[in-house]
C-alpha cells in the first residue's frame, strides 16, 4: 500500500511533514511528534461512572502511532502531553497496552511533555518533560502567546471543508499547533475565539484525513 | 359440550342477543388445548374468545385467576374490561375483570399479584414484567386458559415472539393451560395456528360482505410529493359531516398532529373532531376513548394505536390517509366501520401525494380481489430469547435443560438447536467473549446446577429494560423565539445537523440554530433550498404484493381507473422515457443542478430500494464514478454524482452486490441502528437506568462504539450474528434486492435523457438523503481547498 500524502510545511528553517494521521515529522532530525493521545480515557471515564465505552481506543491509538514510526523510521518520539487521560492511566491501559508501548519506545529517545491531564511524571520510561527546546523550535502542551516557533497541542483543533469536519494542524508563522491523535477525542473549532485569537490571520489549517489539505484557517 | 351459566343465558335472551355460529363452536371446542377462531370485525370475536372462561367460571367462582387476556394494545384492554364488564354485571356473575398495562398504578399493580382477579387483562410488556417477579409460579396457579387477541399483529412483531415464550413458561406452571388465538385478517392460517401452539384447531367464521371502498375525490390534485394528505381536508371535512363517526387513519404520528392540526384551522363548523395516537398522555387518551364511546365525536385522527379491536359502535366511515403500503393494515382498518354482523364496511382512501394515487388504486384491487398480503417470519430472534432468558432469572434459579426444552414448545423456536441455545444463555452470562473483562455483563451464574443471578439487585434493572418495542427517539422542533413547536424530527436526524444547515418541517424551509434542553431551534429561512429534509414518512416499506400490482397498472395502455391528473403524468412519463415493467429494470440516467443523476426503478420497497442505493453507490465508487448521495422511496432509489452512468451492467451484477454486502454490512449505520435495537432487547444496553431514560442519542453513542469494538475484537458475537440476520430480513432486505434480480433477469434498460423525467421527478422532494462518503467528497474538498488558497493569494 502506498502511504499517503504529507504537507510539507517550512517552519523557522526547517522543513516539516504534516502527516494524514496528525503526526508531525521533523526528517532532519528524524523526529516524530503527537499529541493528545489520551490514552486510557475510556478506562478512566469507567472508573469514575461515565460513559461506558469498550477499552479498545488504546488499542486504536498505539496501532496508528507504530504505523507511523515504522513508516517514518523515527528515532526520536516528543509527546506533546495529555498523552495519558489521567495520571492513572499508565496503569489502568492493561498489560498487553503497556508492554506494546514498551516495545514502541525501544531504542528510541523519547520525550513525555507533561499536559493538564497528566501533570506529573508517570512510571514509564522515557523522559518527562514539562517543555523541549530542540534548536529552533520549542515544544509544549499549551501555547504561550508571547512565544515563537513553538510546536504546542491540547486544542484539538478540527476545521470544515465541503461540508466535512476534519481534525487540523494550524500554523503561522510564529507557531504551529498540533491536532489530537488519540482516539475518541473532541475537538473545538477553528472559528472558536481562543483559537482565532492565538493564531494570526493569515494562518493555514492543514486538514488531516484521507488527504492533507491546507486552506487558510476558517474565522 | 360447555354450557353457559343460567343467568348469563337469560341475560342474553332479555336483551335479545342469539349467540353466532361460531360463538357456539367456542363453546364446543372448550377442552381443546388450543384454538384460533378467524372471525371479521363485529363478529363478536372477543366475546367468543370468553364465553368457555364464562361458562367455566359459573356464578361464584373460587377466587384465583382463570383466565389471562393479552392484547397488543392497551386501549383495548381498557375497552374489553369495559365490554366484559356489561353482561358480568347484567347477569349477576361475582366474576372479578382487572387490566394490567403500564398505565395501571402502582398500588393497583400491588394490590393485583397479592389477590389476582379471574379475568386479567394484559399486553406481552406487562405480562413479562408479571412473569419475573418471584411469586410468579402463586399467581399464576390455577390459570386455565390464555386469550391471546390481534394475535396476527403480535405475531408479526417480536412482541409475539416474547408472548409465545412467556406461554410455554405458563404451560410449564399449568400442564393443562389451554389457548385461543383470535384474529380478523389472516393471510396464513395454518402458520398462525402453530404460532398460537403446536396443536392448533382452526375455526372459520363466516366473512361476512365486501367493503364498500373508494378513492376520495378532490378537487384539488393531490401534490407530487409528501405525506398527510393536508389538501385533501376540504373533502374530508366534508365527508365527516355527511357521516356519524368517522375515523380518519394515517401512517406516522407526527402526520395525523399535523393533519389534525390543519383539519382544525379548516374546521369553521365546529365539529367535534378528536385525536388519538400512542404519543398522547394516558389521560388525553382516555378521554377521547370516552368521548367516542359516548358517541360525542364526529371524527378521530388516528393511527395504528387504533387499528386493532376497539369497539366503537358508531363508525360509518373509515378515512385512510397515505397509502396504506400493506393490504392487510388497510383490511383491518376497513373493518373499523361498522361493527354490525353482516353490515359491509365503508372506506376512502386519500393518496397522499401523486405516485400514492397508483398506490392507493393497486391497494383498491386487491382489496377488491380478496388478497392479503404478508411475508413469513424466519426463525425466532435471539434476542428475544435472552431477554427472556434474563427475565426468566429474575423469577429464580432455573434448570438450562428444562428451559430449553421449554422453549422449543413456542412455534418460532421450534427449531432452536443446544448450541444456539446455549450462546445464548452464555451472552447473558457473560457477555460474550469481547466484553467478558466488564462487570456489568457478568449477569448469571451457576450454583448446584442452576443458573441464577450473580447480582439479585440487577433484577431491579432487567425489568425496567423488559420488551421488546424500541421507540424512536424524537426531539421537538421549534422557531427559535417563538413557543409553538413545528413538529418533530427523528433524534438521529437532529443530531447530523450543523448550525446554518436548512431543512424543511411542516410544510417551511427553516434553518437549524442550536440544540437546547432536547428541543431544536431553528430561525425561517424563507426561498432557499433545503439542504436536507425531515423523514417523517412511514417506515413500513410497501409490501410485495403492492409493487406487483402498481407494476402491472403501469402495463395497460390507458387508465380510466384514475384521475385524470394522475393518468396525464404516466402517459407523459410513457411519451419522454418509458414507465417500469415487471419484466425489467427500468434506470434512467440525466444531469441536473451540475450534478449527475441514475434513477432505478426497482420497485422493491423502500428498505431494499435503500440497500440498493447503498450497494450500487458503493460499486460506482469502485469505478470511479464519484457518488455524492441517494435517496430511497418504495419504487425508486436515486442516486446523484459528478459523472454519468454509462454501463449499469455491471453495478447490478447480483454476485458483485452480494459481495459488496458483505463488506459493507460491517459498517453502515442501518447495521448500527439495528445493533442498537438488538442490544437493548437482549439487555446488554439499558433504555432506562433508574427511572431515568436514557436518551436515544446516549443509547446509540455508546452502541455504535460497542458495535465498532464487537465487530473489530469479537466478530462472531452472538448479537453481532443476530443484528446481522435481523438486518437481512427487515431493514435491510436483500433477500427482496435478490428476488427483484430474478425478476427482471438481464433486461437492465439504462435511458438518458436531457432532463429530470416525470415520474423522476417527485424524487427530488423526497426526505432522507444519504450522503456518501468517499472520492467524491475528497475531490468537492480538494477543489474547494485549492479556490481558497487562490483566492488568498497562497497558490
Amino acid at each position: 500500500m502506498q502511504h499517503p500524502m504529507h504537507h510539507a510545511l517550512f517552519f523557522h528553517g526547517e522543513t516539516l511533514h504534516l502527516m494524514p494521521s496528525g503526526a508531525l515529522y521533523w526528517p532532519a532530525r528524524k523526529t516524530l511528534t503527537v499529541s493528545d493521545l489520551h490514552l486510557g480515557k475510556s478506562e478512566r471515564l469507567a472508573r469514575r461512572g461515565g460513559a461506558l465505552l469498550p477499552p479498545y481506543e488504546t488499542q486504536a491509538t498505539l496501532e496508528k502511532l507504530d504505523r507511523d514510526l515504522d513508516h517514518t523510521r523515527a528515532e526520536t518520539v516528543i509527546c506533546l502531553g495529555d498523552s495519558f487521560d489521567d495520571l492513572a492511566a499508565p496503569n489502568g491501559i492493561g498489560e498487553s497496552s503497556r508492554l506494546w508501548l514498551t516495545r514502541l519506545m525501544a531504542g528510541k529517545s523519547w520525550t513525555w511533555i507533561t499536559g493538564n491531564h497528566d501533570p506529573g511524571p508517570i512510571d514509564l520510561g522515557g523522559t518527562h518533560r514539562a517543555e523541549l527546546r530542540l534548536l529552533p523550535f520549542t515544544f509544549r502542551h499549551i501555547a504561550e502567546t508571547a512565544e515563537t516557533a513553538e510546536i504546542s497541542g491540547h486544542y484539538h483543533p478540527k476545521a470544515r471543508l465541503a461540508g466535512q469536519s476534519r481534525p487540523c494542524f494550524l500554523a503561522d508563522a510564529r507557531r504551529l499547533i498540533l491536532p489530537a491523535y488519540g482516539a475518541y477525542t473532541g475537538g473545538l473549532r477553528c472559528e472558536d475565539p481562543v483559537l482565532t485569537g492565538l493564531m494570526a490571520k493569515d494562518a493555514l489549517a492543514i486538514l488531516t484525513g484521507p488527504r492533507v489539505l491546507a486552506i487558510p484557517m476558517p474565522r | 359440550m360447555t354450557t353457559l351459566p343460567p343467568a348469563l343465558s337469560d341475560w342474553f335472551a332479555a336483551k335479545g342477543w342469539t349467540l353466532h355460529p361460531h360463538q357456539f363452536d367456542m363453546l364446543a371446542k372448550a377442552n381443546d388445548p388450543a384454538t384460533l377462531l378467524i372471525a371479521p370485525t363485529g363478529g363478536g370475536k372477543t366475546l367468543a374468545g370468553f364465553l368457555p372462561t364464562l361458562a367455566e367460571l359459573g356464578p361464584n367462582p373460587p377466587a384465583g385467576l382463570h383466565t389471562l387476556y393479552v392484547s397488543p394494545l392497551k386501549a383495548l384492554t381498557a375497552d374489553i374490561r369495559r365490554n366484559l364488564g356489561t353482561p358480568i354485571e347484567g347477569a349477576g356473575l361475582k366474576i372479578r375483570v382487572e387490566d394490567r398495562t403500564g398505565d395501571t398504578s402502582y398500588i393497583q399493580r400491588r394490590r393485583q399479584r397479592a389477590d389476582p382477579p379471574h379475568i386479567l387483562l394484559t399486553t406481552p410488556e406487562s405480562l413479562a414484567l408479571l412473569l419475573s417477579y418471584e411469586d410468579a409460579p402463586r399467581i399464576f396457579a390455577g390459570l386455565q386458559r390464555v386469550i391471546i387477541d390481534e394475535i396476527h399483529a403480535l405475531a408479526e412483531s417480536k412482541r409475539g415472539d416474547q408472548l409465545v415464550l412467556q406461554i410455554a413458561r405458563l404451560q410449564s406452571l399449568n400442564p393443562h393451560l389451554r389457548r385461543i388465538g383470535l384474529s380478523a385478517t389472516v393471510e396464513n392460517p395454518p402458520a398462525l395456528a402453530r404460532f398460537l401452539s403446536p396443536q392448533t384447531t382452526i375455526l372459520e367464521a363466516d366473512p361476512g360482505p365486501d367493503p364498500d371502498i373508494q378513492m376520495l375525490e378532490t378537487e384539488a390534485p393531490p401534490p407530487w410529493s409528501g405525506g398527510g394528505g393536508r389538501y385533501a381536508i376540504p373533502a374530508i371535512l366534508n365527508e365527516v359531516t355527511r357521516h356519524k363517526t368517522t375515523l380518519i387513519f394515517h401512517n406516522t404520528r407526527a402526520q395525523a398532529e399535523l393533519f389534525f392540526h390543519d383539519l382544525w384551522l379548516a374546521n369553521t363548523e365546529d365539529l367535534p373532531i378528536g385525536i388519538h395516537h400512542g404519543s398522547l398522555s394516558r389521560e388525553q387518551r382516555e378521554r377521547v376513548e370516552q368521548a367516542m364511546t359516548a358517541g360525542a365525536l364526529r371524527a378521530v385522527v388516528c393511527t395504528g394505536s387504533l387499528d386493532l379491536g376497539i369497539d366503537w359502535g358508531d363508525v360509518d366511515l373509515v378515512i385512510q390517509v397515505g397509502a396504506p403500503k400493506n393490504v392487510k393494515r388497510l383490511v383491518q382498518r376497513i373493518g373499523r366501520a361498522n361493527h354490525r354482523y353482516n353490515a359491509p364496511s365503508k372506506a376512502l382512501l386519500v393518496p397522499a401525494n401523486r405516485f400514492e394515487v397508483v398506490e392507493c388504486q393497486a391497494a383498491l384491487d386487491a382489496v377488491h380481489a380478496h388478497t392479503l398480503d404478508g411475508e413469513p417470519r424466519g426463525p425466532g430472534p435471539r434476542d428475544v430469547l435472552c431477554q427472556h432468558i434474563l427475565a426468566t432469572a429474575c423469577a429464580g434459579p432455573f434448570d438450562a435443560d428444562q428451559l430449553y426444552a421449554e422453549v422449543i414448545t413456542a412455534g418460532p423456536y421450534a427449531h432452536l438447536t443446544r448450541p444456539e441455545f446455549d450462546a445464548c444463555l452464555d451472552f447473558t452470562a457473560t457477555g460474550g467473549y469481547a466484553l467478558k473483562a466488564y462487570d456489568r455483563w457478568q449477569r448469571l451464574k451457576q450454583t448446584y446446577g442452576k443458573w441464577h443471578l450473580r447480582d439479585p439487585r440487577a433484577a431491579a434493572l432487567i425489568r425496567q429494560n423488559l420488551g421488546t418495542i424500541i421507540d424512536i427517539e424524537t426531539l421537538k422542533v421549534r422557531l427559535r423565539g417563538h413557543g409553538a413547536p413545528l413538529g418533530e424530527v427523528e433524534e438521529s436526524f437532529a443530531a447530523s445537523l450543523t448550525p446554518g444547515d436548512t431543512f424543511l418541517i411542516g410544510g417551511q424551509i427553516v434553518r437549524y440554530e442550536s440544540l437546547r434542553e432536547m428541543t431544536v431551534e431553528v430561525s425561517k429561512s424563507p426561498g432557499r433550498d433545503p439542504k436536507v429534509a425531515v423523514f417523517n414518512g412511514t417506515k413500513f416499506a410497501t409490501s410485495t404484493l403492492l409493487t406487483d400490482r402498481i407494476l402491472q397498472i403501469f402495463q395497460q395502455d390507458s387508465w380510466p381507473d384514475l384521475p385524470a391528473h394522475t393518468a396525464w403524468w404516466l402517459s407523459l412519463q410513457r411519451e419522454v422515457s418509458r414507465l417500469p415493467d415487471p419484466h425489467s429494470l427500468l434506470l434512467e440516467s440525466f444531469p441536473h443542478d451540475g450534478r449527475e443523476h441514475l434513477v432505478i426503478y426497482g420497485f422493491a420497497g423502500r428498505n431494499a430500494q435503500q440497500t440498493l442505493g447503498l450497494l450500487v453507490t458503493k460499486q460506482m465508487e469502485f469505478q470511479g464514478l464519484a457518488p455524492l448521495g441517494f435517496v430511497a422511496t418504495d419504487y425508486a432509489t436515486l442516486i446523484w454524482g459528478l459523472d454519468p452512468v454509462t454501463d449499469p451492467k455491471p453495478l447490478f451484477d447480483a454476485g458483485t452486490l452480494r459481495e459488496g454486502l458483505d463488506q459493507w454490512l460491517s459498517g453502515n449505520s442501518v447495521m448500527k441502528r439495528t445493533f442498537r435495537n438488538t442490544a437493548i432487547i437482549a439487555g446488554l444496553i439499558e433504555r432506562s437506568h433508574q427511572g431515568r431514560r436514557k436518551t436515544g442519542r446516549q443509547a446509540t453513542f455508546s452502541s455504535d462504539i460497542l458495535y465498532d469494538t464487537l465487530r473489530k475484537y469479537d466478530p462472531d458475537h452472538l448479537l453481532l450474528q443476530i443484528t446481522r440476520e435481523e438486518a437481512l430480513r427487515g431493514l435491510i432486505d436483500f433477500s427482496r434486492i435478490e428476488a427483484m434480480l430474478t425478476r427482471v433477469g438481464p433486461n437492465i434498460t439504462l435511458i438518458r435523457r436531457p432532463r429530470v423525467t416525470p415520474l423522476a421527478a417527485p424524487l427530488f422532494f423526497e426526505p432522507g438523503r444519504i450522503p456518501v462518503h468517499g472520492e467524491a467528497r475528497d475531490r468537492l474538498a480538494t477543489a474547494q481547498a485549492q479556490a481558497l488558497m487562490e483566492a488568498a493569494g497562497l497558490a
